[in-house]
């Protein structure tokens, strides 16, 4: 970019802020709502910084413009300090960070996972207050039993296609939310209206799973992918991926399914802290 | 028409930015992206002996205008990968790719050159001025100019790739620890890492950065950077790598007029993109030809009257 625009841009510096409000989600998975005007876009990303504990990425689940949240997960020193919050306490916030998705499409479906199902609910609302017919998204969400499903009553309130699984069978299809992506294909093919895109965010294996099937029926889709990040401005590299260096905090989170396909660590590896690899466990 | 390529110790550039080290470049991808995109070579991220996760919390900050304060604590793969990273990203360009090593003792300085040589780097880079990792390590080796020299004869009697050794502006006389180094037998300086500083935030009172102080970088750093490549061009004869604060074509003209060989390019990438490389080739090229320069190499140390 030319150096003018480069200084029109100007200085971000992390905002401090007030929680506004807890919800409990399921187990260890709480949101965190702020009042802010942060003007983000569904697939950008917060950098949430706690003193001593460091500063982490996380998405963003909700922003209706006056106020937006982030949904966490108690997986280490970080998260579960969020745990312990109450309304009132201070927290560090950079951001919005990273690009969104596309909003791209006209009968889509979105297939989230875990707390990435905070970016798949976002994005719904975000277009149905922009105009979008709920009744063109579909919101398929899994998890392992009935109490770690996110966001069921928020999305029936959003009035959009509902298709829950549960691997134990506790709550909706027993089995894979995969399964249920296949099926959603299927049927809006069969009925004549066929899915133009998939949105999904979720544990990697899940994404490429979700990949694959877009490959597999011809749908386009674009993946919200995760990757260490300890700037999440694009000067450290702890985010690159090969084989092109693409750098995900700023070349992402959501890519398209071309640059997907192109990335060969997509489904097989990540890195640490330290930028060793870690390979995907399969099964 | 402009020429930008040029050589510096033995290593042919086709232009004579080069990627700074710890700028997106963990990975040999990250360096292949700096040479795709126009950078005529790349440094890796410098390279312990173990591998380290760098400081947890805020790292970076960017601040007024084109500047930034970083303390990433050098987070990177460790030696062992690190070489793997270099062979499997060498066997993909032309372009030279650069080791940095990095140490808290002289020993291991020495265990790293001998190490990271087997990946055959066109040249090792060493890392004597990190100023973010003092409550572990000390004060850094580039503060004193025995203390510098006494790395690079060990560095030196472990490889035979040309080094260069890294320079900090954070020592009294920075053109007495370029002389000792020289005499110690470096083939080249880089000059300079980033310079001490601290950004507080008025509303609570606290530092910004959680390391407390960081290194500042970008046009913060230019004049510092452009007066120790001067100061060090009047005193040594091997080349210097300009480093600090180059945004533009100007600023890298600057660094060359003041006597540098090559220039190095960090912040850069984060203000302009990483079309950083591009963008200030081409504007390198337009003021060569406003200025009726034909080569980088007649530009070299021209401020020096
Ligand atoms: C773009 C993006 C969006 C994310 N969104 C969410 C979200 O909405 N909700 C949520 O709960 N989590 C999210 N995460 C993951 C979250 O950042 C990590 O779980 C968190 O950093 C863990 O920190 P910790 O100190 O609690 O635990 P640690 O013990 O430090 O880490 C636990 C695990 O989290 C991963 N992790 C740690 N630090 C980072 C980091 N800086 N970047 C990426 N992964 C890391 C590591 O793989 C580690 O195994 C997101 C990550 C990325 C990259
Ligand atoms: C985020 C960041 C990380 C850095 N990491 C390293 C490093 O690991 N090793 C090193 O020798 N220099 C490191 N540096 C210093 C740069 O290589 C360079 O000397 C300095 O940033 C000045 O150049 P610039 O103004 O173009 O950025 C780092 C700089 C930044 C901004
Ligand atoms: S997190 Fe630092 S470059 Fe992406």
């Amino acid at each position: 970019m030319t150096l003018q625009k480069a200084m029109e841009m100007g200085v971000a510096t992390p905002v401090k802020l007030p929680i506004a409000k807890i919800v409990d989600e399921a187990k260890d998975i709480k949101t965190f709502f702020f009042t802010h005007l942060l003007k983000s876009e569904p697939g950008q990303f917060i950098m949430v910084i706690l003193p001593k504990l460091g500063m982490r990425p996380m998405s963003i689940s909700s922003d209706n413009g006056a106020e937006f949240g982030t949904t966490i997960c108690g997986v280490g020193p970080l998260s579960n300090a969020m745990m312990e919050k109450k309304p009132g306490d201070i927290i560090g916030i950079r951001g919005p960070l990273g690009k969104p998705f596309s909003g791209r499409g006209n009968h889509v479906v979105l297939v989230g996972g875990g707390y990435g199902s905070g970016p798949m609910a976002f994005w719904a609302e975000r277009a149905i207050a922009r105009g979008m017919d709920s009744k063109k998204i579909h919101y398929i969400v899994g998890a392992r039993t009935k109490e770690l499903l996110l966001f069921e009553e928020r999305m029936r309130r959003a009035k959009v296609n509902l298709h829950i699984a549960t691997n134990d069978g506790s709550h909706g299809y027993k089995g894979f939310n995969i399964d249920l992506l296949r099926q959603v294909i299927e049927e809006a093919k069969h009925s004549g209206n066929p899915l133009d895109m998939i949105y999904t965010c979720g544990p990697e294996l899940m994404e490429k799973a979700v990949f694959d099937v877009a490959v597999e029926t011809g749908t386009d889709c674009e993946i919200s992918m995760e990757r260490y990040m300890k700037c999440g401005i694009g000067i450290c590299g702890s985010c690159a991926v090969d084989p092109d260096g693409l750098l995900i905090c700023v070349d992402g989170p959501c890519v398209n399914k071309e640059t997907a396909a192109k990335i060969t660590e997509f489904g097989a590896y990540h890195r640490d802290a330290s930028g060793q690899k870690v390979y995907y466990k399969k099964g | 028409m402009a020429d930008l390529s040029t050589s510096i110790c033995g290593m042919k550039l086709r232009s004579p930015l080069i990627l700074a080290s710890g700028i997106t470049d963990t990975t040999g991808a990250s360096l292949l992206r700096a040479i795709r995109n126009g950078a005529g070579a790349a440094i890796i991220k410098s390279v312990s002996v173990e591998p380290r996760e760098g400081h947890k919390g805020h790292v970076v900050q960017e601040f007024d205008d084109l500047s930034m304060i970083n303390a990433m604590g050098l987070p990177n793969q460790g030696i062992k990968h690190a070489i793997d990273e270099l062979i499997e990203a060498q066997k993909r360009t032309d372009a030279p790719l650069i080791a940095n090593i990095y140490a808290g003792t002289v020993e291991d300085f020495g265990l790293l050159a001998r190490e990271i040589s087997k990946a055959k780097p066109a040249m090792i880079e060493v890392n004597i001025s990190c100023p973010n990792v003092h409550d572990e390590f000390g004060t850094p080796f580039s503060a004193l100019p025995e203390a510098a020299a006494k790395v690079t004869k060990e560095v030196k009697k472990n490889t035979s790739i040309p080094i260069s050794i890294k320079l900090s502006p954070n020592t009294i006389a920075i053109s007495q620890v370029a002389k000792a180094v020289e005499k110690a037998g470096a083939d080249c300086i880089t000059c300079i890492n980033t310079l001490a500083g601290m950004l507080i935030d008025i509303d609570t009172a606290v530092p910004i950065l959680s390391n407390l102080s960081g290194g500042i970088s970008g046009k913060a750093l230019k004049p510092v950077a452009v007066k120790a490549v001067y100061d060090c061009h009047e005193v040594v004869k091997i080349p210097i790598i300009g480093t600090g604060g180059v945004l533009t074509g100007r600023d890298a003209i600057e660094h060359i007029m003041a006597g540098a060989g090559a220039v190095g390019v960090g912040t850069a990438l984060f203000y302009r993109g990483q079309e950083a490389f591009s963008l200030i080739n081409a504007e390198m090229k337009e003021e060569m030809k406003r200025l009726g320069y034909k080569s980088i190499k007649e530009m070299i140390g021209l401020a020096h009257h």
